[in-house]
C-alpha cells in the first residue's frame, strides 16, 4: 500500500470535476423538465470552473481564478436570459415538458 | 490544541453572549415602541418585565408544534434551521475589539479573523433568503408562496446597493479584512475622528445611509417587511409555523439585525474606535455613562413611585456602578474600552432599527422595487464612482 | 492529512448533491442539491488556495443565480416532472456513452499530468481578492469590459422577454 501523500494529488480534484461535468451531462440528457435540464447546465460549469481553479494552482498563476470568474458572470448572464425565455414558453405553452415544446409555429 | 482550546472557549462565549442578547432586544423593541406609543410595555414577568424573554421561551418551547398535513414535509422542517443557522453563522467573523490576554495567552477578539471577512459576511447573508423562499413555498399556502415570492425579489434587489455601498469604504481601507478596515479609521483630526463616514478623501456618510436603508429591507423590517406583512397576508412566509420553528424565524431576523449593526459599525463608525482621542480622556467616558446610570438608578429608588421601585431600581444602580468599578482595574481597560465603543455603537444603531419600526408606514410592493432599482442603485453607483476618484486622485 | 480528509469530505457531498439533482424529480429539490455542489466547491476553492473565487461562488452562484431560479419554479409552481415515451433510449444509449466520456477524461486526465505534485493548503496564495482584481483590471481588462456589454445585453434581453409577456 503506498504511504498516505501529504497534501490531496492533483489528479483527485481533476477527477472530481470530470465526475461532476459527467454527471451534468447525465441530467441535460436524461431530465425533461426545462428549468431542471438548465441547471444540469449550470452543473457542467461549475465542474469546469474546479478544473480551472485546480490548473491555476498547479501553474501558480491567476489566470484560472479570471477565467472562472468570466464564467460566473457568463453564467448569471445566462440565467437572466434563460429564465425569461422560460417563463416566456411557460406562457405561451403552458408545459414545461422538453419533449413538448418541439414545433416553431404553434 | 491551544488554538483549540481558545477557539471552544470563544465560541461558547459568544453564542451564550448572542443568544441571551437575542431574546433581550426582543424585550428591548417592545419596551421602546411602547413608550414610542405612550404605554407600559412588557411590565408583569419580572421587575420592569425583565423576565418576560424567558416566559416567552419557556412558552414557545412547550407549545405543540403543529405540523399542517398538507406541506411538503423535508423543506417545511429544514426552512427554519437553515435561516437560523445562516443569521448566526457570520457572527463568527466579526472582530468585537482588539486583542485580549487571558493567563498569558493572547487572542483576538473573534471567532475567525478571515482575510475575506466581509465577502464571508456578504456570502453567508445572501444564502439568508433560502429560509425564507423555502418556508414560503414549502407551507403550500397562497400567503406563504407571496411572502416568499416578495422576499427573494426584495432580497436579491437590496443586496445590489448594499454590496455598492459596502464597496465605497472598502476603497478608502484598502482591504477585505475587518480588523485592517478597523485599524484603518484609527486616529483624528483634531477632534473629528477618522472614521470612514468623516474620512479626508471620501466621507462615506452617503454609502452609510443607502448601507442601513438597505440593511433595513434584508432583514425584513419595517418600513420594508413585506414578506411578512400582517394586515395583507396575515403573517407572511411564516404563516404555517408555530412553536420553536416560529421562534426560529424571530431569531433569524433579530441575529440579522445584530449582525448588519455590526458591520455598520465596522465599516462606517470606526469599530471600536472611540469617538474622539484617549489624550482628550475617551477612556472616561465609559466609567463616567457607568457612574451616571448608577447614580440615577439609586436617586429614583430612593424618590421612587411605584413601590416595587424601592428594591428594584437600587439593584440596577449598583450593578451599574459596579461596571464602572471594573474600568478601575488597569489591565481591564484596553479590553472593555474597545469592547465598550464597539457595543455602545451597534446598541445605537439597534436603537435606531427600533425607532424606525415605531415611526414609518409600510412601503407599498412597487413603490418598494422601484426605490431599489430606480434610486437606490444608481445613487449607490455614482457614490462608488466620486468615491473611486478621491481615493485615486489623493493617492 | 487535514487535506486529505476535506477534500473527502466535501468531495462526497458534492458527487452526492450532484446525483442528487439529477435523480430527485421535483426541480425544487434540485435546486437545493445543486446548492449543496456549488457550496462544497466553495470549499474546495478555499483549498486550492483561491478564497476570492470561493467567495464569488457562493455571492454568484448561491445567493443570486439559484435564487433566480427557485423563484422562476416557485412562480411558476412547477411540479413534479411528467415521463413520457421514448426518453427510455436515452437510458440504454446514454448511460454506457457516458461511462465512456468519464473514462475518456479520466484517462486524458492521468496521462497529461502524471507527475503533478500533490496541493497543499497553503501552498499557493496568488488567489486573493489584490491579485484577482490586479489581474482583472491590467491583462485582462478587455475581456473584463466586454463582459460588461455581454451583463447590459442580458439585462436588456430579459426586459424584452418579459415585457413581451405582459402585452
Amino acid at each position: 500500500m503506498p504511504p498516505i501523500p501529504n497534501g490531496v494529488p492533483m489528479s483527485f480534484y481533476l477527477g472530481l470535476s470530470a465526475l461532476l461535468f459527467v454527471i451534468g451531462v447525465a441530467g441535460f440528457v436524461l431530465r425533461r423538465n426545462i428549468i431542471t435540464v438548465f441547471m444540469c447546465i449550470e452543473l457542467m460549469l461549475n465542474a469546469v470552473n474546479l478544473s480551472f481553479v485546480t490548473f491555476a494552482n498547479y501553474h501558480k498563476q491567476v489566470a484560472g481564478h479570471i477565467f472562472t470568474f468570466f464564467v460566473m458572470v457568463v453564467a448569471a448572464a445566462e440565467a437572466a436570459v434563460g429564465l425569461a425565455i422560460i417563463l416566456t414558453v411557460f406562457k405561451n405553452r403552458t408545459t414545461l415538458n422538453i419533449d413538448e415544446v418541439d414545433s416553431l409555429k404553434n | 490544541m491551544e488554538f483549540l482550546i481558545a477557539t471552544s472557549i470563544k465560541l461558547a462565549l459568544i453564542a451564550f453572549v448572542l443568544l441571551t442578547a437575542l431574546a433581550y432586544i426582543q424585550w428591548v423593541e417592545r419596551k421602546v415602541i411602547a413608550h414610542v406609543q405612550v404605554r407600559m410595555g412588557p411590565s408583569r414577568v419580572g421587575p420592569h418585565g425583565l423576565l418576560q424573554p424567558l416566559a416567552d421561551v419557556i412558552k414557545l418551547i412547550t407549545k405543540e408544534g403543529v405540523l399542517p398535513p398538507h406541506v411538503n414535509r423535508v423543506f417545511y422542517l429544514a426552512a427554519p434551521i437553515l435561516a437560523v443557522f445562516m443569521a448566526l453563522i457570520s457572527i463568527s467573523v466579526i472582530p468585537f475589539g482588539t486583542s485580549i490576554t487571558v493567563l498569558g495567552h493572547k487572542t483576538m477578539m473573534e471567532l475567525a479573523d478571515v482575510n475575506v471577512g466581509i465577502l464571508v459576511i456578504l456570502a453567508v447573508s445572501s444564502m439568508g433568503v433560502y429560509g425564507i423562499a423555502l418556508a414560503g413555498w414549502s407551507s403550500n399556502n397562497k400567503y406563504s408562496l407571496l411572502g416568499g415570492l416578495r422576499s427573494s425579489a426584495q432580497m436579491i434587489s437590496y443586496e445590489l446597493p448594499m454590496s455598492l455601498a459596502i464597496a465605497a469604504p472598502l476603497l478608502s481601507a484598502g482591504s477585505l479584512s475587518l480588523r485592517t478596515i478597523v485599524r484603518s479609521q484609527g486616529g483624528s483630526w483634531h477632534m473629528i475622528p477618522h472614521w470612514a463616514i468623516f474620512a479626508f478623501p471620501a466621507p462615506q456618510i452617503f454609502s452609510f445611509i443607502i448601507f442601513m436603508i438597505a440593511a433595513f429591507a434584508e432583514t425584513n423590517r419595517i418600513p420594508f417587511d413585506l414578506p411578512e406583512a400582517e394586515n395583507e397576508l396575515v403573517a407572511g412566509f411564516h404563516v404555517e409555523y408555530s412553536s420553536m420553528s416560529f421562534a426560529a424565524f424571530f431569531m433569524a431576523e433579530y441575529a440579522n439585525m445584530v449582525t448588519v449593526c455590526c458591520v455598520a459599525t465596522l465599516l462606517f463608525l470606526g469599530g471600536w474606535q472611540p469617538l474622539f482621542p484617549a489624550s482628550h480622556g475617551s477612556n472616561f467616558v465609559a466609567p463616567l455613562i457607568f457612574a451616571l446610570s448608577g447614580a440615577i438608578c439609586i436617586y429614583h429608588g430612593i424618590n421612587y413611585v411605584r413601590p416595587f421601585d424601592r428594591i428594584t431600581l437600587p439593584i440596577f444602580g449598583v450593578i451599574f456602578l459596579g461596571c464602572a468599578g471594573l474600568f478601575a482595574f488597569p489591565p481591564l481597560v484596553p479590553v472593555l474600552t474597545p469592547l465598550f465603543w464597539f457595543l455602545a455603537k451597534m446598541s445605537f444603531l439597534l436603537f435606531v432599527f427600533i425607532w424606525i419600526r415605531a415611526t414609518l408606514p409600510r412601503f407599498r410592493y412597487d413603490q418598494l422595487m422601484s426605490f431599489a432599482w430606480k434610486f437606490l442603485f444608481p445613487v449607490a453607483l455614482v457614490n462608488l464612482l466620486v468615491t473611486g476618484f478621491l481615493v485615486a486622485w489623493v493617492s | 492529512m487535514m487535506d486529505l480528509l476535506f477534500f473527502a469530505i466535501f468531495a462526497t457531498v458534492a458527487v452526492l448533491c450532484a446525483i442528487n439533482v439529477v435523480l430527485q424529480k421535483h426541480p425544487i429539490s434540485s435546486a437545493l442539491s445543486l446548492v449543496g455542489v456549488m457550496a462544497s466547491l466553495a470549499v474546495l476553492y478555499l483549498l486550492l488556495g483561491g478564497e476570492f473565487i470561493a467567495m464569488a461562488q457562493i455571492i454568484v452562484y448561491a445567493g443570486a443565480v439559484m435564487v433566480l431560479f427557485i423563484f422562476v419554479i416557485m412562480l411558476l409552481n412547477a411540479g413534479i416532472e411528467v415521463r413520457r415515451g421514448r426518453s427510455w433510449m436515452a437510458t440504454i444509449f446514454g448511460v454506457p456513452a457516458l461511462l465512456g466520456l468519464l473514462g475518456v477524461l479520466g484517462y486524458l486526465l492521468v496521462r497529461w499530468f502524471p507527475d503533478a505534485p500533490a496541493i497543499k493548503f497553503g501552498d499557493f496564495t496568488g488567489g486573493t481578492a489584490k491579485e484577482v482584481g490586479y489581474a482583472l483590471f491590467t491583462t485582462y481588462l478587455l475581456p473584463f469590459e466586454v463582459t460588461s456589454v455581454l451583463i447590459l445585453i442580458a439585462i436588456l434581453g430579459a426586459v424584452v422577454l418579459a415585457r413581451k409577456e405582459l402585452d
